[in-house]
Order: C-alpha cells, then structure tokens, then sequence
C-alpha cells in the first residue's frame, strides 16, 4: 500500500534523520546534500560514513551512486532534499537503469528553498515520488508517518534501489557542518575502509 | 613498455592506458568523436561503462567512485564541459578527486555551429582559472605517454585532469562547407 503524497504526514527532518541512523547497523555510508539535509545528518551523530557535501547541489545521488557502484557490498544511502533533486532529476533514471541494489535515496520534501528564503519549490505541484516511479525506480515511497518511515527504511536497506519520501516541516537544520573538504572526504574514506 | 600494439588507433591507445592504470569505470555523455572508443568499452568486460543524463551528473558518479575505491574517467564534448565549472570548482577541486577527463573538442578547425565555437572559448580559462592540470593532444605519438603519466600524476598528487581530444588526433567530425 503506498501513501498518496497528500495524506502524508508532516514530520520533522532531524527526528527522521536519527531515527535513519538509529537503523544503520552495518557502517552504511551516507551522502548528505547541502544546507540543511546535512546539517541534521552532522546533528544526529558524526558517523565516520558520512560524507557532508558543501557545494555542487543536486549531486547527492550520483555521489551515492558512484559509492555504491564501487562498494557493491556496502549500503549507501543519498539524503537530498527537494530543491536539490529538482536540480537533478536525470539522475533518478540513471539510477533506474543502474538498478544497484545497495542504494537507498531519502527525500526531505518541505516544498521550499529553505535556506535561501524558504522560497516555493515546483513540489507545490509535483510529485517527487511519482517523478521516481516514472523514472524506473519501482521501489518509490511517501512515508506516511513515523513508523512508516521506520518500517520502509528497514525494507529499502534489505534491497533497493528505492525512494523514500517525506513530507517534512519548516524547523532549520541544527548541526554546524565543519568546513573543511578535504578532511570530510578523509574522515568518510576511512570510515568506509579506505586510507 | 608499450600499453598498445603499434600502429593503434586513438582510442585503442587510450583504452589500453585506462585498463593499464586500473580505471574501471567510465562514464559519458554520448559524442559522434568518442563513438569507437565507447564502443570498445562497452564491450570490454573489465570496464563498467555507462551514459548519465548530464556531465554533472557523471561528476559526482566518479568522484562517489573515487570515495569508494575505484577509479574512472568521463567522456564528454567541449558542450558537456561548459556545464560542470561548479561541480569541478565546488566539489572536485576543494575536495581533491583526481577526476579524470576526456573531452572531444568541438569548435575548431572547421566548426560551422557558431555555439560551440563560442563555448570552446569558455573551456581552457575555466580549467585554468581552477588551476586543473589540462592537455590538448594532438599526436598520436605521443598520446600513450601523455595519458598513462597524466594519469598516474593524477591519483599520485590527487588532483583532477583534463585531456582535451583536438581534431588533429581524432578527425574531430567533418562538415561540409
């Protein structure tokens, strides 16, 4: 059963964020998307498997995508948020295409540029899961509340790839992402095994 | 020690120089040039080959490649390039992924579309400007060194590269006048 976009309930972005990482038992990597996607994600605990992004919007996904590819036995996991993936949307049937199994994409859906002035984004009318389903990914889902989420992350983590939608609310991202490019790419390098 | 059999072509030259520095990956947006060689990989099992959407979007596949371990190249025409000046400036260059690059030039020698000799111009003061080590090859002499060393300075100072592929040593793509 899959939730209409409309009938899903309004969470919060942080709370998600550590209930997401509250699941990952298997030092999963995960890419966080700029701005406030990655501020909760440095907020809910800094894993040494993840990777802040600090500029190069929309690239979440094919920086997952080429994770994943590289480390078929690892998890990887995309958090982007709708403006971004508006950006992007191309990538969304590379990733069809592609079909690897150990990929999951989390989308926060507050319908706004948030960090720039809470702006409208086109998620006013479009449907970012529906978006995804078109574009090959079957697995694509709203979560409907908080225990569908949970519940939908365990499925996605058994095999992907999927899409995991979420309405959220308007609350800023908490963390201070440190800033330093080269030091967030060795921290993740390591942390998944490598240097 | 050569990589490739005498008398190669320029895209068996560059294939063997990919395979002897362990590049696994190649990604591209499709280009009339760089069709033999995308072919060749295609059907080369030790390569994973595969067309994205945008070259932005292959940028960030190949530097999630480079995080992950494994290494790669994108193939892509000056157009493509003109696209990505953010994600090298804001991604690759900051982060120190040794990127490496293939662009087939357009807008020279012969060029009869107007838009890609102006985005041509846009191509060598953007890879300088971010300072990415960047070569126009033009021999085929001298392409097996240039791409096998490029290369291995690349992953060795971890530092993207940039081979721009002029007419002299594909043909480029002809037009008639």
């Amino acid at each position: 059963m899959s939730t209409p976009a409309h009938n899903a309930k309004v969470m919060n972005r942080l709370a998600l964020t550590k209930r997401l990482v509250a699941q990952l038992k298997r030092d999963e990597a995960v890419i966080g998307g700029i701005g406030n996607t990655n501020f909760d994600l440095w907020a809910s605990g800094q894993r040494p498997q993840n990777f802040y992004m600090l500029g190069s919007m929309g690239l979440t996904i094919p920086i997952a995508l080429g994770v994943a590819i590289a480390q078929p036995q690892r998890h990887v996991l995309a958090l982007e948020g709708d403006g971004s993936l508006l950006m992007q949307l191309g990538c969304l049937s590379t990733v069809a295409v592609r079909a690897p199994k150990n990929l999951t994409i989390i989308v926060w859906d507050n319908g706004i540029y948030q960090i720039t002035g809470s702006q409208p984004t086109a998620t006013t009318t479009a449907d970012l899961v529906e978006i995804a389903r078109a574009s090959g990914i079957a697995k694509a889902h709203w979560a409907a509340d908080e225990d569908d989420f949970d519940r939908r992350v365990k499925e996605a983590l058994s095999g992907g790839p999927s899409l995991i939608a979420a309405r959220i609310d308007h609350q800023p991202g908490v963390g201070e992402v440190e800033r330093d490019p080269v030091r967030i790419r060795q921290n993740f390098m390591s942390g998944i095994g490598l240097r | 020690m050569r990589l490739s059999e005498p008398n190669s072509s320029w895209h068996e030259i560059i294939q063997a120089a990919l395979k002897a520095n362990e590049v696994k990956l190649v990604t591209y947006v499709p280009d009339r040039v760089f069709t033999p060689l995308i072919s060749s990989l295609h059907a080369d099992s030790d390569f994973t080959t595969f067309a994205c959407t945008r070259e932005e979007e292959a940028v960030g596949i190949n530097t999630g490649a480079w995080m992950g371990g494994m290494r790669s190249a994108l193939l892509m025409q000056t157009s493509g390039f003109g696209t990505i000046a953010n994600a090298l400036a804001s991604l690759v260059v900051p982060s120190q992924i040794p990127l490496i690059m293939f662009v087939s030039e357009r807008g020279v020698f012969g060029e009869f579309n107007l838009g890609q000799a102006m985005v041509c111009r846009t191509m060598r003061p953007v890879l300088d400007s971010i300072a990415i080590v960047n070569h126009t090859l033009t021999r085929l002499d001298e392409l097996e060194f240039s791409v096998d060393r490029s290369i291995k300075q690349a992953v060795a100072t971890q530092a993207p590269v940039c081979f721009i592929l002029s007419p002299l040593l594909t043909g480029g793509k002809v037009f008639k006048a």
